[in-house]
């Protein structure tokens, strides 16, 4: 049972970490960006180049992450979505830019980084052996400490920073926010270089432990998409539930039903069905939006 | 009586430039072009195994149409490689090699899983297609199918012999399988367990699966780990999950033997897990360097010069393109004729440029399918060590 909880809270936080980013570009702007698996995956890569193929130190690689994320994040919402948002009211067509820059990041890390799987040395080295009850390496209690670090830090930053405060205010009400002298434009753009941020940040973390490779995209932005709607969309207490909440399921579900075969994902879709069919906004979400 | 001469020096160079670049316009119009098709994974997890064929037959490709192209009775053609990524979707299989067909078509090289070389057979059948996958079920290669030719050697003829080995060399007793839930790796598991069990070994694990876009699998290896199975077999493991399966494995404590009988690739392996995949055995390319002949590695030269890095299991994936040209070339008539190419193939026989000796190339599979519909490429099984793979034995499949 110890191995299982340790095992669901190491995946529960790296996941809240990844729908951070997600819910906060979600609550600032409406868009539902699909690409944020893709940018995860960028992330990755850029930690695996700075640290694994320069020599460099894997925390210069995580700062690389960052920053190129970032940066990516705020170009892509200053040439893409703003004009898209400014020209069309209809949320599909953020929807459809949010895919088809998935499509073009897949194909940008493809030609760059190659199709193979791409690993990092171990940051550190070492197993943590708790009699036979948890037994974790070292290198995931270090992710998972530097994971709940950062979400720390981000929720301090929200809450605590006159830009953070300016974007809550903007995720709450845009027109309120707007009359009380919040630079819209400015906002979004920083909130998106954030989501991003996190993004890149969480798949340079996760390089030391799972790897990388092209195809983990897609599959990161669902798993993103159902934390969100699990904890509820655009609420960052939320995002983080619905990591736990995830992580947790997962990793409950695979040790206790493994010999009935793959049915864990199965249930925790049939729950997430019947959950949101009784409570549509989330565990933490407003009816209202 | 200067300018007089440097106008004929100016005539001169025209005509002779005119000349060169008629002749070299002829040498290049002599050749007609032969079309070779590619439908397979090139992109997501799996992408290493269409990758590594595109890769091989543009390479091999390349070097055919550099030397001047090949003789297939009185015309010599350039090849070109049509490709077609079906992304791992049945439904995408079948838009490509509708595809193929459309472009007039013959040999398509692929699909790389089973249910796409499943879906793909009705379009073969019906428009002429000889179609060489990486796919397992039987169904696919046993009469009345006719088209597709398994082009690499099968979980159920490399397993057993693999287990075979294990038991006798290693003591090995009890085996845990581990899948992901998709349909190419749930079958080699069956297979495997059948297989196992044949052979008189315990299997203390068959039902334990993963998501295929699971990324940690901590959570999945912790109750195998619990059984202390004296081998793990990851049946059927995408060279992007093999180092985290592995790595999970030994830092849950685990010390037994772990094996494949999928390719791999050992860079892929020395990143992902690094020394924890010491002792790791999988199922080569058809290739190790005692056996490789001067043509493998020039091929293996040409490969890492075009694309920057080798992939091992181009060792088999260059023998697909290799097979269909010499089956040509013994037989011109099935250029358009895939029951001529079909009727070649029992009879068939040629030096096998990628290895050394007298070893030849021929269609097999009588044991397995009943009918030739197998190339002969060897069984290479291989075990990871310190960033490369060591050959552990080389058996034949008939």
């Amino acid at each position: 049972m110890e191995q299982i909880i340790a095992n669901g809270l190491y995946l529960g936080s790296q996941y809240a970490l990844i729908a951070l980013g997600l819910t906060l570009i979600f609550a600032l702007m409406n868009v539902l960006n699909f690409a944020h698996g893709q940018m995860y995956v960028l992330g990755g890569f850029v930690t695996y180049t700075v640290y694994a193929q320069l020599g460099l130190p894997f925390i210069v690689g995580l700062l690389a992450s960052a920053t190129t994320l970032a940066v990516v994040g705020a170009l892509i919402e200053k040439f893409l979505f703003r004009p898209v948002i400014r020209k069309s009211h209809r949320e599909e067509s953020t929807m459809l830019l949010a895919a088809g820059i998935a499509f073009f990041l897949d194909a940008v890390i493809l030609l760059v980084f190659g199709e193979k799987q791409r690993g990092v040395p171990k940051i550190v080295n070492g197993v943590l052996n708790w009699d036979f009850r948890i037994i974790m390496p070292y290198d995931r209690i270090l992710i998972c400490v530097l994971t709940i670090f950062f979400i720390a830090a981000f929720i301090g930053y929200m809450q605590y920073s006159k830009t953070g405060r300016a974007m809550r205010a903007l995720a709450q009400d845009k027109v309120a926010a707007q009359l009380m002298g919040v630079n819209v434009a400015r906002y979004s753009m920083i909130g998106f270089a954030l989501g991003a941020m996190l993004a890149g940040l969480v798949g340079g973390l996760l390089v030391s432990i799972t790897g990388v490779n092209l195809g983990m995209g897609g599959p990161t932005s669902i798993k993103a998409f159902m934390m969100v709607m699990i904890g509820g969309a655009g609420v960052i207490s939320g995002a983080i539930a619905g990591g736990l909440i995830l992580g947790m399921l997962e990793s409950v579900g695979l040790s206790v039903l493994s010999q009935y075969g793959d049915i864990t994902y199965l249930l925790i879709f049939v729950s997430l069905i019947i959950f949101l069919a009784i409570r549509p906004q989330g565990l933490m979400g407003k009816p209202w939006g | 009586m200067k300018r007089r001469n440097l106008l004929k020096s100016m005539m001169l160079a025209a005509t002779a430039s005119t000349v060169i670049g008629f002749s070299s316009l002829s040498a290049l119009a002599a050749n007609e072009t032969l079309k070779i098709g590619f439908v397979g994974v090139t992109s997501g997890p799996a992408a290493a195994w269409g990758i590594s064929n595109v890769r091989s037959m543009q390479a091999r490709a390349e070097w055919i149409n550099e030397i001047g192209g090949v003789k297939i009775g009185a015309k010599t053609y350039n090849v070109d490689i049509v490709t077609f990524d079906d992304q791992k979707d049945p439904k995408r299989a079948i838009a490509g090699m509708e595809k193929m067909a459309q472009e007039g078509i013959h040999y398509v090289v692929g699909p790389n899983v089973d249910d796409g070389a499943a879906a793909v057979r009705p379009v073969a059948e019906q428009n002429g297609i000889m179609y060489f996958p990486y796919a397992f079920p039987k169904s696919l290669y046993k009469a009345p199918a006719s088209n597709a030719v398994l082009g690499m050697v099968a979980n159920y003829q490399s397993g057993p012999a693999i287990y075979k080995y294990l038991k006798d060399t290693k003591g090995v007793k009890k085996v845990a399988f581990v899948a992901a839930n998709e349909s190419d790796p749930l079958s080699q598991r069956d297979g495997g367990v059948a297989a196992a069990k044949a052979l008189g070994l315990e299997v203390v694990s068959g039902n334990i699966t993963y998501q295929v876009d699971t990324t940690d699998f901590t959570p999945v290896i912790t109750p195998i780990i619990r059984l202390q199975p004296d081998l793990l077999v990851l049946s059927g493991v995408a060279p992007a999950n093999a180092p985290q399966l592995i790595r999970s494995a030994r830092e849950l404590g685990y010390q037994g033997l772990i094996s494949t009988e999928t390719a791999q690739d050992a860079t892929v392996l020395k990143e992902g897990a690094g020394e924890l995949a010491n002792g790791f055995i999988s199922v080569g390319g058809a290739s190790t360097p005692e056996i490789a002949s001067d043509a493998m590695k020039e091929f293996v030269t040409r490969y890492t010069k075009m694309f920057g890095e080798y992939n091992d299991e181009s060792n088999t994936k260059v023998y697909a393109l290799e097979y269909i040209l010499e089956t040509l070339k013994a037989n011109p008539a099935a250029m358009s004729d895939v029951k001529a190419f079909q009727k070649t193939m029992d009879t068939f026989e040629a030096p096998n440029p990628y290895m050394k000796g007298d070893a030849k190339l021929k269609y097999v599979g009588m044991t397995s399918f009943g009918q030739k519909r197998q190339v002969a490429v060897p069984l290479v099984v291989n075990v990871y060590k310190d960033g490369k793979f060591d050959t552990l034995f080389v058996a034949a499949v008939d």
